[in-house]
């Protein structure tokens, strides 16, 4: 079976780095399946999960926006964040999603765009963790 | 001349001076070994950022983003990098002094330059000198992680894009290694130096160019500042490590003088004592 090299590399340090069969990641323009041999290709990511399917396996990594850099051989993923499924913190993530509806429907004067990222984020990695993808 | 007393006082108090400072020296030079790992960390996410920024800006049209296009300086601002805390000898002072030079050189003043600061000691002395500073970042961790700068360095993005200021340089200390580190002035914004693209492989562009250097040039620009921050910590604790090291030698050699004195002096007394009583002894006869 065919493979591509998938890198996804955070500021704080590479967090995944495997061979796998096919990539699918959620682009600001919708969903996208990347597999082997796929035409060099640059797109921007939503919050969101990242599909890596092995062979019998799949994995998940929750990641924060970001952008993903395709080529024929190797698909590299930059984001501001990313975390396995294994190592989510569980409750950190339901924390901080206690912490964004309470500032989200608090007083007025909340950045409300940045509340509901964050709101986002932690939605996102509470999804990844108990696997309601 | 001091009495014995004084001596052993002066001695004592010395050694417990160099207890302190070699245990910051070996504090800091196990910190320095993390940051300089940090550092090391965060290199490949940068050159793939940067690949990618100018393999997106050679295709893509000249002006197609706010963030690559320079124009007339009416108004700076200056990221500037130091430590929370002193005792680094040189280190913030020079990143300061570093910073006012590069004003000058621009002949610009107070009313032309706003200030990023991160780290107590830059912005106390920006705000009793009467500069605008607009935002400060005090009390960073030892190993910061990128979620630590991401407001104020999303803060200094925006304020650009939004047009307030035209240029926005960092200035912080570039580690090199242990024993020395090179104070840099680096234009953050706009992007004009762009290295060309290693592999000049042609993207596909999905949904288009122009939308990917959106989202992509305010997080190119993000983690610049974040590698100049892993950068700055290395350079600090590298600093401190140095300082507190000479620190350390200095003490002893205060010691070792202090204690040639100090057996002069309890020699000389040894020396009186028995004069006198042979002095005692011959009158007595």
């Amino acid at each position: 079976m065919k493979t591509t090299v998938v890198n996804i590399v955070t500021p704080d340090g590479p967090v995944y780095d495997s061979e796998v069969s096919m990539v699918s990641v959620r682009t600001t323009a919708g969903e996208m399946g990347i597999l082997p041999g796929h035409i060099p290709t640059v797109a921007p990511l939503n919050i969101g999960v990242v599909r890596l399917k092995k062979d019998k396996t799949t994995e998940f990594v929750a990641i924060s926006g970001g952008f993903v850099e395709i080529r024929p051989d190797k698909v590299t993923i930059l984001c501001p964040s990313a975390e396995l499924a294994d190592s989510i913190d569980l409750d950190r993530a339901k924390e901080a999603l206690q912490r964004a509806e309470q500032r989200l429907s608090g007083s007025e004067n909340t950045d409300v765009q940045r509340a509901k990222l964050s709101l986002n984020r932690a939605m996102n990695r509470i999804n990844v963790k108990e696997g309601n993808i | 001349m001091a009495t014995l007393r004084e001596v052993k006082q002066r001695i004592n108090s010395t050694k417990s001076t160099s207890k302190i400072t070699s245990a910051m020296h070996l504090v800091s030079s196990s910190k320095m070994a993390r940051a300089e790992q940090n550092a090391k960390k965060y290199v490949p996410y940068m050159t793939k950022i940067q690949d990618v920024v100018a393999a997106i800006a050679q295709g893509t049209p000249a002006g197609s983003h706010p963030m690559l296009v320079e124009r007339p300086v009416k108004k700076s601002a200056y990221l500037v990098m130091t430590s929370d805390r002193g005792l680094a000898g040189a280190y913030n002072t020079n990143v300061i002094r570093k910073a006012l030079e590069g004003m000058e050189k621009r002949g610009q003043t107070k009313d032309d330059v706003v200030i990023f600061a991160v780290g107590r000691v830059v912005a106390d002395f920006f705000k009793k000198t009467g500069y605008t500073v607009v935002d400060s970042e005090i009390g960073l961790p030892d190993q910061p992680a990128f979620s630590d700068i991401k407001a104020i360095a999303r803060k200094a993005v925006g304020m650009f894009t939004d047009g307030i200021y035209d240029e926005i340089f960092v200035c912080y200390s570039h580690f090199v290694s242990a024993m020395s580190s090179d104070l840099v002035e680096k234009k953050l914004l706009p992007i004009t130096d762009i290295a060309p693209a290693t592999n000049s492989a042609s993207y596909e562009f999905e949904p288009s160019g122009e939308e990917i250097l959106q989202v992509l040039l305010p997080q190119y620009a993000e983690s610049l500042v974040y590698g100049a921050l892993l950068d700055a910590k290395a350079s600090e604790h590298a600093a401190r490590m140095t300082a507190m090291k000479s620190a350390t030698d200095n003490a002893k050699d205060l010691i070792s003088d202090l204690t040639v004195l100090y057996n002069r002096a309890r020699q000389a007394a040894i020396t009186q004592e028995i004069t006198e009583i042979v002095g005692g002894a011959a009158a007595l006869e």
